[in-house]
């Protein structure tokens, strides 16, 4: 599951996107297999750290402090919100986000600039994230499956979205960076009107 | 009919009568389309949508449905709309196209509720009528209660009276008399033809889910805005902001640069159909000027060491045809995605945008052509999409009651050439003005 070396020219991955490769998709398959699968009851400690880290980003994301939520992201990370729901096939469908670490930035960017008028008025957005499993995969990283319900208000207009996240957490420190969160909508290849939230 | 509006003489409704009576008379089409201007109601009342839903997407109109490589093979099947109408696109055993309704001739329900699939035949859910997928009744539940003349070859599901294609593009019509779509087409072709003679052997397929987006505003603003080389500087101001990020304007941000002088040209095509033609701004190929994309670096390397000799060309395929291609009432091409807009009602639209992959070509071209592709639609057409919307708000002002499309009149930027193709700048609102003199003929059910 490693990534080929990064040439040094390319290490800034806010800037250049080098590292999304063959071996990059090939995660994603594997990951997509074992969020499938069912998994054995984690150690409480573990899914009481995993809870709250969830619980922590949400609040950065419904509080609109998309920078400090960019900085929960390793620098090969991905968020990726796929059209067919649990991830298709990403090298022959588009996704609604297939964020490198590059576009990720770029989007967190493009919110902040005041000139996207999808987002003038800005989303209200609240979620409640539950329903968390977690396995700890071969690989050392900490996959963790969660529910969610999301309201958005903007412009007169209140939304629900639900689905599943998947996360791909690696430890950092005392804490876990997330390397890859999927975000799984109920209803992603239906009708949508400005799917410009950060879910 | 029975609506007075279906002749388009309907009297003001409540909410746009004002003391003083002073609106324009409306009595007829051309009332509310005039040289420079089209009136509010065109894109706010519920009467003229229905008499649109009967004419413009049925009548004498062709009407794109969809891309033969979404029904792949013997028996596929494939849910669409024709206007609002639920249709089934079927192949034979043999392979020809029909186009069904989904309406059980029974008693009106749908008889297929999936999006796609393989079926040879079609069983209705509610009373068990069965039907070939080319629209025959094969037999209904104990047809003895129907007595001893009951001829099934009087209850096929209705169906779509022509559909022909266009090198993959599958249209349908309503009418015996309207002409080929080549014909419809005309000059249309020759950008048709070069969007798909980019991929190799002209070999474009849809096979991704579908972008399914929808907005609160109504389907011709998406038709305006595609021909539209005015607003990006505008509009798009957070995605040309967002480009220059990294310090280097990509992609698009040639609009900025009072785009009347630039080497862009906007056409006009005949029978309400346009294209904006973007190539010449792209200086130096396509694939430099793309705002870059997942896996880019690595991409580009591996492509450039294993394809030397097509190399360009392979990068070029991995980004879009810098074409905006409109062919009325209801296709958009855009880049390399497909468009069709679906009218839901008055005031709601679903713009659904089909990514395609092309094939002769290493996989991992289409894996970053569909990384391309996943750009403008997350940066770009939902601030347009937020505009359309304000659009129809803002035409809520009953009293305020035209919406412009003067912009390039009295200015000498076109030209006609012999094959009636106009050329004219990028900003000018010819594509507006050329499409409403077809929405007019289609309204007074006029052959194309």
């Amino acid at each position: 599951m490693s990534t080929s070396p990064i040439p040094a020219q390319y290490a800034d991955t806010s800037s250049f996107s080098y590292h999304v490769d063959r071996a990059l998709y090939d995660r994603l398959d594997h990951y997509r297999d074992r969020f499938g699968e069912d998994w054995p009851t984690p150690e409480p400690a573990t899914h009481t750290q995993a809870t709250a880290f969830l619980v922590r980003e949400a609040r950065l994301i419904d509080e609109g402090r998309f920078n400090d939520w960019l900085d929960l992201f390793t620098d090969d990370c991905l968020y990726w919100v796929p059209v067919t729901s649990g991830g298709g096939e990403p090298r022959t469908e588009v996704s609604h986000a297939f964020d490198d670490r590059r576009r990720l930035t770029d989007r967190v960017y493009w919110l902040r600039t005041g000139l996207a008028y999808s987002q003038i008025p800005a989303s209200r957005t609240v979620r409640i994230v539950g329903s968390t499993e977690i396995l700890e995969d071969a690989s050392g990283d900490t996959l963790v499956r969660s529910n969610f319900i999301i309201n958005e208000f903007r412009a007169g207009v209140t939304k629900t979205y639900s689905g599943w996240y998947g996360h791909v957490l690696t430890r950092d420190g005392d804490g876990w960076k997330i390397r890859l969160k999927q975000v799984n909508l109920l209803d992603s290849e239906q009708y949508h009107e400005n799917l410009t939230i950060v879910f | 009919m029975t609506k007075h509006s279906m002749r388009g003489e309907k009297k003001m409704t409540i909410g746009e009568t004002v003391s003083g009576g002073a609106l324009t008379e409306l009595s007829r089409w051309s009332n509310r389309v005039l040289e420079d201007r089209v009136h509010r109601t065109l894109y706010t009342d519920p009467a003229v949508f229905e008499e649109e839903i009967v004419k413009v997407f049925g009548g004498q109109s062709w009407v794109y449905l969809a891309h033969e490589s979404q029904l792949p093979k013997p028996h596929s099947y494939l849910s669409v709309r024709m206007g609002q109408r639920p249709l089934l696109l079927t192949r034979d055993r043999n392979g020809a196209l029909h186009g069904i309704f989904n309406r059980c001739s029974h008693r009106g329900a749908t008889i297929c509720r999936d999006e796609a699939g393989v079926a040879k035949s079609f069983q209705c859910p509610y009373h068990g009528w069965t039907f070939r997928n080319t629209g025959e009744l094969v037999g209904a539940p104990w047809p003895e209660g129907y007595g001893m003349d009951f001829d099934k070859s009087q209850f096929g599901l209705r169906k779509v009276n022509r559909i022909e294609t266009y090198r993959g593009f599958i249209f349908g019509t309503l009418s015996e008399d309207a002409p080929s779509v080549p014909d419809w087409l005309g000059p249309a072709t020759t950008w048709l033809d070069y969007w798909i003679d980019r991929a190799p052997n002209g070999e474009v397929f849809v096979r991704s889910a579908a972008y399914r987006m929808g907005y609160r505003g109504n389907w011709k603003l998406a038709y305006d805005n595609a021909g539209d080389g005015y607003h990006p500087s505008f509009s798009h101001r957070s995605l040309l902001e967002m480009a220059s990020r990294m310090g280097e304007s990509k992609d698009m941000s040639y609009f900025g640069r009072t785009p009347d002088d630039g080497p862009m040209r906007s056409y006009s095509l005949g029978n309400g159909h346009s294209v904006i033609d973007q190539r010449p701004a792209h200086e130096g190929g396509f694939w430099i000027n793309q705002r870059p994309q997942p896996g880019r670096e690595r991409f580009e390397e591996e492509i450039r060491a294993n394809y030397p000799e097509r190399a360009d060309e392979l990068l070029d395929l991995a980004v879009g045809a810098q074409i905006n291609l409109s062919i009325f009432p209801n296709l958009l091409i855009i880049g390399n995605q497909i468009q069709v807009i679906e009218p839901l009602a008055v005031n709601r639209t679903q713009l659904t945008w089909h990514a395609t992959s092309v094939g002769g070509v290493p996989d991992e071209v289409n894996t970053v052509r569909m990384r391309t592709q996943e750009d403008f639609p997350a940066f770009g057409e939902p601030d347009d999409q937020a505009n359309f919307e304000e659009v129809q708000r803002g035409l809520d002002v009953v009293e305020e009651e035209w919406v412009l499309m003067n912009r390039g009149l009295g200015t000498g930027w076109q030209t006609t050439t012999e094959d009636g193709v106009i050329s004219t700048a990028v900003t000018d609102e010819l594509h507006m003005r050329s499409y409403y003199a077809e929405w007019i003929k289609r309204m007074d059910g006029a052959q194309a």
